[in-house]
Parts: structure tokens; sequence; C-alpha cells
């Protein structure tokens, strides 16, 4: 196997040729995320063709279209559902999710909760734009309260969903957030991710500029991009600050989006469970065999 | 040396503005966009981190470091996700 070294090298290994550039409008962050997996995929050694991807409808769900492995392009939120089809049918395949925040936590939420529950090996990259971005930008279950989208002109005042919380509670075994903004944690989180039996979910925080940032003012590409380094806290930072900070220290991060790895726990999965109750009930029927001998 | 594959490149500047030692600038050819894609400047300062090649959205740039040429390292301006400012 050659070792990939550039971007050039993993563009030939891992994009689906004659696919690119992408669709996304310029300062759009799902470029990103993909390339993030491309990396973390590179270090684990994955053989492609036991990889399959699936994903629903929006620009965040175009990910699949540009990776050359196979790959589900399903209906709107149903991704998950057609990604726990994948495993059942062989789960030695590797099933990656993309997935917006529309798609997941939207139209799709009751597919994420029941995943996340029953702990289906998969690995969920949402991405999290807060906005649904594809159709032009109608308010998204993750937006910030305040947020202008065109159902929301007068700024949201429905509280935002917290997806991480939400797979923590269902007792997800990998949940991470991460911005776009830095290379390194991302990578290694989605590794982690990746390697992980079980469900994990990494939520993404990217910039749509095209439909959040224009109309909610968060000003050039470069100022976006910021926004999201000024805005997020660490969690051990976060945790660290309000059990020893100031008034003042916990007045200024108390409203910062919390990052970072939120549970690592290593629950069986749901196709570990299922091959063991096979296990057992082959042996019971074998047994209720041998006694009518 | 910096590798730009100059129609992938849609002029999001991402590579210029979070260079950690402000290594690069754009250039002053145009892409069939229209775009100027990312150069590095005449005096090169880059320490060959590859922080602009992870981060482009559009896969554009390859970091490929000059072995033979030393250099001496400029600190970077990078500063750690998260936290307070200082
Ligand atoms: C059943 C159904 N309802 C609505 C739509 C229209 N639709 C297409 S994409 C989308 C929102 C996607 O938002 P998100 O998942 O956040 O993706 P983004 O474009 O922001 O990456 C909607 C509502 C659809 N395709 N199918
Ligand atoms: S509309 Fe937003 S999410 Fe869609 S490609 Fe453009 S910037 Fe990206
Ligand atoms: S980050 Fe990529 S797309 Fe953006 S200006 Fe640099 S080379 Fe071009
Ligand atoms: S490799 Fe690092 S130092 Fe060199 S141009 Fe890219 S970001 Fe700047
Ligand atoms: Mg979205």
């Amino acid at each position: 196997m050659v070792e990939v070294k550039t971007a050039e090298e993993l563009n030939k290994k891992f994009l689906r040729e004659g696919m690119w550039p992408t669709i996304f409008c310029n300062g759009c962050g799902h470029g990103v995320v993909l390339e993030y997996t491309f990396w973390a995929l590179e270090e684990l050694g994955w053989d492609m063709d036991k990889t399959m991807f699936a994903s629903g409808i929006g620009c965040s769900s175009r990910l699949p279209g540009y990776i050359n492995a196979d790959g589900l392009h399903t209906t709107h939120g149903r991704a998950i559902a057609f990604a726990t089809g994948i495993k059942a049918a062989d789960p030695d395949f590797n099933v990656i999710v993309f997935t917006g925040d529309g798609d997941c936590a939207g139209i799709g939420g009751n597919h994420f909760i029941h995943a996340a529950r029953r702990n289906i090996d998969m690995t969920v990259i949402m991405i999290n734009n807060f906005i649904y971005g594809m159709t032009g930008g109608q308010l998204a279950p993750t937006a910030p309260l305040g947020s202008i989208a065109t159902t929301a002109p007068y700024g949201n005042i429905e509280h935002p969903f917290d997806i991480c919380e939400l797979a923590k509670a269902l007792g997800a075994n990998y949940v991470a957030r991460w911005p776009v903004s830095h290379p390194y944690q991302p990578i290694k989180s989605i590794k982690e991710g990746l390697q992980k039996k079980g469900f994990s979910l990494l939520e993404f925080l990217a910039p749509c500029p095209t439909a959040y940032g224009r109309r909610n003012k968060l000003g050039d590409i470069k100022k976006h991009w910021a926004w999201y380094d000024d805005n997020t806290i660490l969690i051990e930072d976060y945790d660290k600050i309000m059990k020893y900070g100031s008034v003042k220290e916990k007045e200024e991060v108390k409203d910062k989006m919390q990052i970072g790895v939120f549970q690592d726990i290593q629950k069986p999965g749901f196709f570990e469970l299922y091959d063991q109750l096979m296990e057992r009930l082959k042996v019971e029927e074998n047994k209720k065999r041998e006694g009518k001998k | 040396m910096i590798e730009v594959k100059d129609d992938w490149c849609k002029g999001c500047n991402i590579c210029i503005d979070r260079c950690p030692v402000d290594a690069l600038e754009e250039s002053d050819k145009l892409n069939k966009r229209g775009i100027r894609p990312p150069q590095l400047k005449k005096e090169n300062e880059c320490n060959y981190c590859r922080y602009c090649e992870l981060i482009c959205p559009d896969l554009a740039i390859s970091v490929i470091p000059d072995e033979d040429i030393k250099k001496v390292e400029k600190k970077t301006l990078l500063s750690p996700v998260g936290g307070i400012k200082k």
C-alpha cells in the first residue's frame, strides 16, 4: 500500500473521479468535514470496499457522492434507517452516515433517537450549520435563539436542540462535537468514532455563509469562520470554569457552545447482542433435537 | 513548496487567513472562475505545518516540504481551540 502524504494523494485515493470541485458555496464548511473523514480513514487504513456511506437530502447529504466507495443517497431524514439496513444485511460492512441538522435532528429525529438507543453499529457525522441550507435557509431545530431564517424573519424563539446531549442521554457509545475551523482534534475524534463498536455521533459545527451567515450578519468568510473560534469552548475548560471560575469568567463562557468528546463508553452494540442471541438459540435448538433422538 | 489546483480553488482565502505564519498571499493569476488562487509569498516563510492543506474546503492545496532548503522557522501565531481569550 502506498503511503498517502499529501492532499493530492488523498484525492487520488478517496475522491470519485470527475465529481470535484464540489457544488458547495465558497466558504462552506461541508467540504472540510469530508476531508477530515478522508484523513481519518487513511490513518485507519480501512478497506473502502468494505465501507459504505449513507446520507439523506441536503447540501451535507451530497458528501457520499464525492467518495470513491459505495453509498446510498436516500430520502430526506432516512439515512440512518438505510444505514441500519446495510448493517443488518452484512454486519461486516463499516457504515458511515453523513447528514445535516435538518436531515438528522429535524425530519429524521426519530430514526436518530432509536438508532442511538439500540446502539446500532454505525458512525453518524452530522453537519450542523444551524439552517436548511439546500432549500434556501429555513429555520433548523439546532439554530441558536435569535437566529434569522426565511421562516424566522424576526428571530428564532424556539429553543435549539442539543443533539449531543440527546445522544449522551440515549447511551450512545461515542459522542463528540467539533467546529470545522481547526483540523487536528476532529480528525483524531473521527478516528475514535469510526473505531468504536456501537453508535457514534460526531457533530460538526460548520459555516453556511450563503443561507445562515449572510442573514445573520456574521460578516465575510473570515469573520464567519472566526465566529466558531470565539463562540465555542472545550468541555474540560467549561467544566473547570463553572467549578472554580470567578463570576465574570462564568458569565463569559456560559453561552458558548461546548465542544469536545462528551461520551466515550463501551456498551455492547446491537449486532454484538444479536449474535449472542443467535448463538444461544442455536444451542437451545440443538439440545431440543438431541432430546428427540 | 505549495501546490494549488488552481481550478478547484473557490477563493475563500481561509488558507491565507489561517496560515499560522502568514506565508500565503493571493496570486496575480486568475483561474477559470475569475478567482486568484493562493501562492507562497516571495520570501518563503512556510514551515510546512500543512494547516492550509488540511483546512482547504476544496482539497486544492498540497504541501510538499523542500527538504534541502534550510531556513529560520517563524514563530506560530496559532492559538488553541476554545478557552478564554487573553
Ligand atoms: C420529505 C421531504 N421534505 C422536505 C424536503 C425538502 N428539503 C430538501 S433538503 C432540506 C433541508 C436540509 O437541511 P440540512 O439537513 O440541514 O442540510 P444542509 O443543506 O443544511 O446541509 C429540505 C427541507 C425533501 N427533500 N423531502
Ligand atoms: S447553501 Fe450553505 S450549506 Fe449549502 S453549499 Fe451553500 S454554504 Fe454550504
Ligand atoms: S482554502 Fe482552498 S479554496 Fe480557499 S482560497 Fe485557499 S486554496 Fe482556495
Ligand atoms: S504549510 Fe503551514 S506555514 Fe506553510 S503555507 Fe500552509 S499553513 Fe502556512
Ligand atoms: Mg443544515
